[in-house]
């Protein structure tokens, strides 16, 4: 993957890491002027990282190449997948082999088949065999070190038995970056009081009886920590996004969406009835040429001129691990007039000096940003979702927001937690956090990339994929890890490409660096088993060297 | 001068031609094609060709002209402060059977708390413990540690409830029958879908890009007619209609309305038309039937004959989310391919203790709770009867009413002054609000809800303080 094209007019400098087949005692981060390797142009290697001086190393992101023998292998083995499968529906058809699993109990009255067989196809023969590394339930608090409900099966992932005993385990996968679930502690002893005062649900919508006190506090608050003029927050993220994108974008509008959005997103993106288009992920010079298409020739068929522009990025995404590249959105912005929305579902409260998002972490001014949105199920260990940005714009969504006129409001102890945990957020407790995030995330980052595991993204951010590509060692990764005692989340096709399965760390402020250490233990050794160690950039070491 | 053309000239004119022809016969053969292929030519170009329009190619000057010159729209249009969204009543406290606005306590007849759990002493210490167990939020997705043991119990606990098969849980009441929808109606099935269902339905509805059949509220007839003209459809093209789902979305006690869907009948065409229902008991869960399971109790039918069964936790139940029971096929589907189930954070953890806590004391209680409710909602219809000048829409068992003034009189305006005036008598009593999108926007009300824990004075007082606001705005 390409992560970024050279702008011109600003000084490149381009590591070429050289492989240790060439170069035995290269160490990363030596700067080596461009000679013309004849092998390295032969292998003709995507390398663009991005070192722009005013930036200072914010936006160094690198995505390397797959390699080909993981490609062939990772297709070779979803081949070999399907293949079992036909071989295993053939069995059941013929009732050699038992049929598993639920049966419509409409099938013998000439109803139409609910579903269709080619969609159930992958649910039995590939995601049942792996099911157990998905939907773990949990016993406790989902802190740095939680309690993982035991569960065998005895039948292949069929159905599951509760043994009644836990399992403890180092937490690498929960949102929980600032490391505010707890369950002691100031936010929690607040949310306690709050459900005495208030009780535990409201019954009602916003704009009818639903508002309380505390909404009111907690839209100001974080109107006043963001730097914005006013907000408006939301029960649920995801419903935040779909229900609010088609309150601001209409028919005649046209939407310009990273092609890596979530899915809440894009739902709203639908929802809205605006045209939409995608461009390629972070990439600066596509946008602007679809801008300038886009403005010059208007609509495709009549040629009318939209009505308004939207970018829609995000500030971390969540399975890239890449951060949006946002002084140069501002400027593409501005220069075409398009307005744009920032999706920090990830990156508000763990990026940026005072954990104000991605705007922080560029030092840049708020109002460039037209919509600010956010979550507060991540760093604020809560549940729910906002928007902030000028008045006129939050009360104009106040009026027409689905979410607002016919969902629950919010009820008190998620409110209280989020206000409890601002409020800490901008105090000395909050910069410890900040901290401790930054250098955990920093400290990990540098140990995977130099034991020689493929990383994605940004070496600021906390969320940290790390690449697997076959579906095998994917599930072998997970289920070695947890015998080891931690807890990883692997995903796949089909919330990835089909062929970059990965495994993706979300590192805490409350990892202590014990955990983390432990942690990378644990992967060296698993990662030595099961050859985990892809990249060509980067030596490949055990951790012991390091 | 006639025919001047003596022999002479035509034997001249003879030769010439026989001279022309016999030129043609020693010229070459590629000078005689060449020929012809210009006489094609010339006919083609004058018999066929049609005129090329010429392409615009912008130079790049024009390019930046254009971009220099469009201006868009503002991100938003100005907006009306006096917008009843932008000035609403500010509640401090419980939401109980009376709320708190500006110090002042109420009697609340507009919140959705039918059972009164809120504020719940069993109720709130359960959230409590819960707290001090699992903290406030999951912190993640059901698929990735986001699944806490207390939402397995809950799913469980919805099941044995409603006597079904499997249960699951959404972390938001909107998004979950418009994440269920979706999951199941994809682009070329067919939806038979009641005109009054409410917004989430409908935004369900929009999001799977099915083809949409709307019939009348409640209107039976309606509905065989649009079955019956599918039918005639479908026999024109069997082999395709073997493919498309049919699907009926209809609720149990419409919010929007206040009345009972005519379910049997449903159930009958169901197996003759071949659909599946899924049905929406929001409001209905834990106010309609003996036990409080809604309308299929109610008409003592069969739950497995319907498909699927969702509802709300913020209703009844005094929490906040929503979920789905019915047969593990049909609901086990959604753990993959609902967006609002896969994509988003998991419920907090303590409101699933406080619904759970909630089912326990629907369950022990098992029958009182729902008799009082369905017994006051009577006893209500028939007082607000006997106001003379209002139109009461709502079956009388439904605990929710909707009140509208005689149609010349009934505009939002009018409804909005017996709101207020209401609020001066310690009542809180709401306009109901939607948004102008919807499918068929209702007419403007004023939405009642009725609290189990109400006495009789104080219905009689609310119908005394209606009729005084009746008055007062008509004079």
């Amino acid at each position: 993957m390409v992560a970024s094209s050279l702008q011109a007019g600003h000084v490149t400098t381009v590591h070429r890491h050289l492989t240790s087949k060439f170069h035995s005692n290269e160490e990363m981060g030596q700067t080596v002027f461009p000679l013309i390797d004849e092998n390295l142009k032969k292998k003709n290697y995507k390398i663009g990282i991005e070192n722009n001086n005013d930036d200072e190393n914010l936006q160094h992101e690198e995505f390397e190449e797959t390699p080909l023998y993981a490609a062939i292998l990772t297709y070779l083995s979803y081949a070999i997948l399907c293949l079992f499968g036909w071989l295993r529906d053939f069995l059941r058809q013929s009732h050699i082999e038992t049929k598993r699993g639920a049966v419509d109990p409409n099938a013998s009255l000439a109803f139409v088949p609910l579903y269709q067989s080619y969609e159930s196809f992958y649910t039995r023969n590939m995601y049942t065999r792996v099911r157990d590394i998905f939907n773990r339930p949990i016993a406790s608090v989902p802190g740095a070190q939680f309690e993982l409900t035991e569960r065998v099966s005895d039948d292949y992932n069929w159905t599951y038995r509760y043994t009644g005993k836990t399992i403890s385990a180092i937490n690498l996968g929960s949102y929980n970056y600032l490391g505010f679930a707890e369950k002691t502690g100031p936010c929690a002893t607040n949310a306690i009081n709050s459900i005495k005062t208030f009780g535990v649900a409201n019954c009602n919508t916003r704009t009818e009886i639903g508002t309380q006190r505390y909404h009111v506090e907690l839209e100001q608050l974080l109107a006043d920590f963001l730097h914005v003029e006013s907000s408006i927050a939301f029960g649920m993220g995801f419903a935040t996004n779909s229900l609010n994108l088609p309150v601001l974008a209409s028919k005649g509008d046209l939407i310009l969406s990273d092609e890596m959005n979530h899915v809440s997103l894009i739902l709203g993106i639908r929802l809205s009835g605006a045209s939409y288009q995608t461009f390629a992920h972070n990439d600066m010079k596509d946008l602007e040429k679809k801008l300038r298409a886009a403005i010059v020739h208007g609509h495709p068929r009549t040629n009318r001129p939209w009505k308004k522009i939207i970018i829609v990025v995000e500030g971390i995404y969540s399975m890239e691990g890449s951060i949006c590249r946002l002084p140069e959105l501002i400027e593409l912005k501005k220069k075409y007039k398009a307005y744009l929305y920032m999706d920090e579902a990830h990156s508000i409260g763990a990026m940026g000096k005072h954990g104000r998002g991605i705007v922080d972490y560029f030092g840049a001014d708020t109002n460039d940003v037209d919509i600010l949105m956010g979550t507060f199920t991540k760093s604020f260990a809560s549940a729910g979702g906002y928007i902030a940005g000028k008045k006129s714009l939050i009360d104009y969504i106040r009026m027409n927001s689905h979410a607002n006129t016919y969902a629950s409001s919010m009820p008190a102890p998620v409110v209280q937690q989020i206000i409890s945990s601002l409020r800490l957020l901008q105090g000395p407790e909050g910069k410890k956090r900040i901290y401790q995030l930054a250098d955990n995330t920093r400290y990990f980052r540098q140990k995977l990339v130099d034991m020689g595991f493929i990383v994605y993204g940004n070496k600021n951010s906390p969320v940290v994929p790390m690449l697997i590509y076959m579906p095998a060692r994917v599930t072998r990764f997970n289920r070695e890890m947890l015998r080891r005692g931690i807890a990883v989340v692997t995903v796949g096709f089909p919330a990835t490409k089909l062929l970059d399965a990965r495994v993706r760390f979300c590192i805490s402020a409350a990892h202590t660096r014990q955990m983390l250490d432990n942690a990378l233990i644990s992967i060296d050794e698993v990662g030595t088993e099961i050859s985990l160690r892809y990249s060509t950039r980067h030596k490949s070491r055990r951790l012991r060297e390091l | 001068m006639g025919s001047s053309m003596t022999r002479g000239d035509i034997e001249n004119l003879a030769t010439d031609f026989y001279g022309l022809l016999e030129s043609f016969k020693h010229a070459p053969l590629y000078h005689i094609s060449f020929e012809i292929f210009l006489v094609l030519a010339v006919i083609w170009l004058v018999v066929f060709r049609k005129p090329r329009p010429i392409e615009k190619k912008l130079t790049e000057k024009e390019k930046q002209d254009l971009i220099d010159e469009w201006q868009p729209e503002p991100l938003v249009p100005s907006v009306d402060p006096n917008h009843p969204a932008l000035n609403v009543r500010v509640l401090d406290g419980i939401v109980g059977k009376t709320v708190e606005i500006d110090g002042k306590k109420s009697l609340n007849f507009a919140t959705f708390n039918f059972l009164n759990f809120v504020g719940n002493q069993r109720i709130a210490d359960k959230a409590i413990q819960a707290v001090q167990k699992y903290g406030v939020g999951s912190c993640g997705p059901r698929g990735f540690y986001g699944t806490i043991d207390i939402h397995l119990e809950l799913e469980e606990r919805l099941a044995r409830f409603f006597q079904c098969e499997e249960g699951i849980i959404y972390s938001y009441g909107f998004s979950t029958i418009a994440s269920i929808i979706p999951a199941y109606s994809k682009r070329n099935d067919i939806l038979f879908v009641d005109e009054g269902v409410h917004y989430a339905i409908q935004k369900g509805v929009e999001a799977s890009r099915s083809h949409v059949k709307w019939f009348r509220h409640n209107d039976i007839n309606d509905l065989e007619r649009l079955l019956a003209e599918q039918e005639v459809l479908d026999k024109k093209i069997p082999k395709k209609a073997r493919s498309i789902r049919r699907f009926l979305i209809i609720e149990g006690l419409y919010v929007n309305y206040g009345d009972i869907c005519p379910l049997p009948r449903m159930v009958e065409l169901k197996y003759k038309y071949k659909y599946r229902i899924f049905m929406d008991e929001s409001v209905s869960f834990g106010t309609i039937g003996q036990a409080g399971r809604g309308v299929t109790e109610y008409y003592s039918i069969d739950r497995q004959k319907i498909d699927l069964i969702s509802s709300t936790l913020e209703y009844a139940a005094g929490s906040i989310g929503g979920f789905a029971v019915g047969s593990s096929f049909v609901v086990d589907h959604q753990r993959l391919s609902a967006q609002g189930y896969c994509f988003s954070a998991s419920l907090p953890p303590l409101l699933a203790a406080a619904a759970i806590e909630a089912l326990n004391i629907m369950e022990e209680d098992n029958t009182l709770l729902f008799e009082t409710i369905m017994e006051k909602s009577k006893r209500l219809h028939k007082k607000l009867l006997s106001i003379k000048g209002y139109i009461i829409s709502g079956d009388e068992i439904s605990p929710l009413k909707h009140i509208r003034l005689t149609h010349a009189f009934n505009t939002i305006g009018r409804l909005e002054e017996i709101v207020q005036f209401a609020q001066t008598r310690d009542i809180t009593i709401t306009v109901a609000r939607y948004l102008n999108d919807e499918h068929l926007l209702p007419e403007p009300s004023i939405r009642l809800i009725l609290n189990v824990e109400m006495t009789d004075e104080e219905l009689e007082f609310l119908c005394a303080v209606l009729q005084e606001a009746l008055v007062k705005v008509t004079t």
